[in-house]
């Protein structure tokens, strides 16, 4: 077993560990502190189910970027719906025999690489090109967008530059998830395509892509409007009930 | 007044995005509470020693407390879709009244001590320590937010600046850094069961000569009747509605409505105010003790409904807060929701039929409507979701010949804050108040202009009273802001009572 396997082998399972303890951590955090109040915007749905779909409109359509903004919506589309296009299209190296749908959707999974680095470009020029956006934005504004286009690029030129042993990569993969570490090719492109998909993975819960999980807990969107008809109390709260008239 | 030190906003045909002006609004924050209003409250009279650490803690503490607080803390994207939404940065072209940046004000400081990434890289990711130039800045721009969500409508994870604002001036209160305006008048409800600190004879004479001026107009004895027991409907409203215009034009309309119903009805003086200003400085305790009032004021007096007059905040804090901080309402009727809103009662009596209206009398005016942004985005009327958009147009209709609303993303849940909002409705704010009505006024104008509009139609007491102000600013007549059930008291058609009256 090579230097280079067991590196990056641990590198990822590393990774995947902070990924996943740390955005569980994160869940766990939201989901026990309490919403002391009834706080959704109007007009906001009075059952459940209402409410299941307004969160799948905001999540699958982004449905209230689009009343804010056009260009935001669109540049933004473009790089969410590519993104889960090539993560989909990805799973094809952590199955055997590789399920039919996956196989189905792999030419456009292709296309999806150059359209979220369209969408990146778009929304990366509205931090230099939007005075607005340009005074909001944090260095690691601009980092987080140098990562994602990184890992798009790397990931093209994969494709499109010197062939990778594809075979080789996908028992590399395989044999992550078995425990039994197979070798991983040696090619610069892919060495730094992976690193940098690592680096995503530990990033992820301490950055700004909590938003991820964050839309889901969010008072403002995930409330029913009942709160003549329910009575709402957090926990913390309900110790002011004591003693009155 | 002396004359404005400030040039007032030009109103455009269209409402331009502003290029940023770093810095134009750093001046602005209004008085600091002394020890006499911060006490009372159970807050610190002046900033306390150690008081970096001191919020620190009460930071961790509200992040405990509040899922929404910490969710939005985390969740920015700085997409920027919210930066061209607030009426204050409309206004003013202060980047830091950008709803976000705003946010980041506070963002900053829970990065540094609540995250990984702030705490080691803080450069990297926009984290600053929370220093006395910090706390200046958290003081002035924490006061330019009137609390009004319409940035939270867009963002697309539903971060509500209002939250972060309330969660400052929280923190604020706590070190000792309280803004005297709002503080002064929770305090002033604690003690008098009201905003003005009126006592029980003024406000009985008040509303007597209220009486008498009706009789005189109508032939009618219609009454307001106070802290009368048994009666059905307690009715909570702004105490602005007892005293000045055009508020105490909508408290003659909610008589005449309870009257023509044959509803017994009375104000309560232990609660003779709807306002609760606590939730401006975002004080559950405060917010709590206030709303008790009400409760304690409805088991007196033995009612079995409750009704609240025109006020933004405090039926947000009515319908959405009411039941959380002074319910359950079981010993009242089941058969209406409880709280209501004297809109949706006046609904009701339209569709059935109770009220009649001579529209002619409000022909000398082309209406339209401003959607106070606390009912707007805060609450809601009737049993469908946008009920607290249509029910108010509903009843302007039925009593009003010409009706037409503003621009489309200018009202329903797009309304744009009146501008002095969210406890900054006070004469040490002013230029931020005029500035800060700009989109409202913008929209309007063009109302004005291009279709005749005469009155603009509000169901709030901050609203009407900030409108009545600016106005003129922008070269329009104060009384032009009228309120609903001023419209419902010029036309409905009012009979002598009847002897039996029930409802
Ligand atoms: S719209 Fe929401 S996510 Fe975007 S910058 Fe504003 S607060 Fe942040
Ligand atoms: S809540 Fe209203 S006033 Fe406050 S930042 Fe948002 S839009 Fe501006
Ligand atoms: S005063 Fe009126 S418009 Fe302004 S914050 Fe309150 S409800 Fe909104």
């Amino acid at each position: 077993m090579s230097a280079l396997t067991v590196t990056y082998a641990l590198l990822f399972y590393a990774a995947a560990a902070v990924f996943i303890l740390g955005l569980a951590y994160r869940i766990w955090l939201y989901a026990r502190t309490p919403a002391p109040f009834k706080i959704p915007t109007p007009p906001a749905p009075v059952t459940r189910r209402g409410v299941v779909l307004r969160m799948a409109r905001e999540v699958c359509l982004f449905e209230s970027l689009y009343k804010a903004n056009k260009w935001i919506w669109l540049f933004a589309m473009l790089f969410h719906a590519a993104l889960v296009l090539v993560l989909l299209r990805h799973l094809r190296y952590f199955q055997e025999p590789v399920w039919t749908w996956v196989g189905l959707i792999q030419p456009f999974g292709l296309y999806a690489g150059f359209v979220m680095v369209v969408g990146l470009a778009g929304l990366w020029a509205r931090r230099f090109l939007v005075e607005r956006v340009r005074y909001i934005t944090a260095p690691s504004d601009h980092l987080m967008l140098a990562l994602f286009a990184a890992i798009g690029l790397s990931g093209l030129a994969l494709k499109y530059g010197d062939r990778t042993d594809i075979v080789a990569l996908k028992a590399f993969a395989l044999g992550l998830m078995r425990f039994d570490w197979q070798p991983l090719p040696a090619e610069p492109v892919l060495l730094v395509h992976l690193a940098l998909v690592a680096l995503l993975m530990a990033v992820f819960p301490f950055s700004k892509l909590l938003h991820a999980p964050g839309v889901f807990f969010s008072p403002t969107r995930n409330q029913v409007d009942d709160a003549r008809s329910r009575r709402h109390l957090a926990r913390w709260a309900a110790a002011f009930d004591q003693g009155r008239p | 007044m002396a004359a404005p030190t400030f040039t007032i906003p030009e109103l455009k045909d269209d409402l331009a995005i502003p290029a940023i002006a770093a810095g134009a609004m750093a001046h602005s924050r209004p008085f600091v509470a002394k020890p006499e209003h911060q006490e009372p409250l159970g807050f610190p009279g002046e900033l306390v020693e150690g008081w970096h650490d001191k919020a620190i803690a009460k930071m961790g503490d509200l992040l405990g407390k509040s899922r929404a607080l910490r969710v939005f803390l985390d969740s920015c994207v700085k997409c920027g879709a919210c930066t061209d939404k607030c009426h204050y940065f409309l206004g003013t072209g202060d980047p830091k009244n950008m709803p976000v940046a705003r946010q980041d004000l506070m963002r900053q400081v829970y990065r540094r001590h609540f995250t990984l990434a702030g705490r080691f890289f803080p450069s990297l990711v926009g984290a600053k320590d929370l220093t006395r130039e910090v706390l200046d800045d958290w003081y002035s721009y924490f006061h330019q937010c009137s609390q009004c969500r319409r940035c939270a409508v867009f963002c697309p994870y539903g971060i509500d600046t209002a939250e972060i604002s309330m969660a400052g001036r929280e923190i604020m209160d706590h070190i000792g850094m309280g803004q005297k305006y709002s503080n002064e008048i929770i305090g002033k409800v604690h003690k008098f069961g009201n905003n003005l600190g009126l006592q029980e004879k003024a406000l009985r004479a008040t509303l007597e000569s209220l009486e008498d001026d009706m009789e005189e107009a109508t032939g009618v004895r219609v009454r307001i009747p106070v802290n009368e027991k048994g009666a059905e409907v307690l009715l909570v409203t702004p105490s602005a509605d007892f005293f000045a215009s055009p508020h105490i034009e909508g408290l003659m309309g909610y008589a005449k409505v309870f009257h023509q119903a044959g509803i017994r009805w009375t104000v309560s003086s232990y609660a003779s105010e709807a306002a609760n200003f606590a939730l401006f400085v975002g004080s559950y305790e405060q917010m709590h003790k206030i709303a008790l009032r009400i409760r304690q004021a409805a088991l007196d007096l033995g009612v079995k409904r409750i009704v609240f007059g025109e006020c933004g905040h405090a039926w947000r804090v009515a319908y959405s807060f009411l039941n959380t901080l002074a319910g359950p309402w079981d010993f009242l009727d089941p058969a209406y929701p409880a709280p209501q809103h004297i809109c949706e009662v006046t609904y009701d009596l339209i569709q059935k039929g109770v009220l009649a209206f001579d529209k002619s009398k409000n022909d000398d005016k082309v209406v339209t409507f401003h959607d106070s942004c606390n009912v707007a985005r805060g609450s809601r009327m009737g049993e469908e979701p946008g009920g607290q958009f249509r029910i108010p147009r509903e009843i302007i209709k039925a009593c009003c010949n010409h009706f037409v609303d503003m621009r489309a993303d200018t009202i329903g849940e797009k309304t744009y804050c009146c501008g002095g909002g969210g406890g900054l409705l006070t004469d040490d704010l002013m230029e931020l108040r005029v500035k800060g009505a700009m989109p409202r006024m913008q929209a309007l104008k063009e109302v004005v202009t291009g279709r005749g509009v005469t009155h603009m139609a509000a169901i709030c007491a901050i609203c009407k009273s900030q409108f009545s102000k600016v106005l003129p600013e922008y070269g329009m007549d104060m009384d032009m802001i009228v309120s609903v059930h001023q419209l419902v008291s010029n036309a409905i058609r009012i009979e002598p009572a009847k002897t039996t009256a029930t409802a």
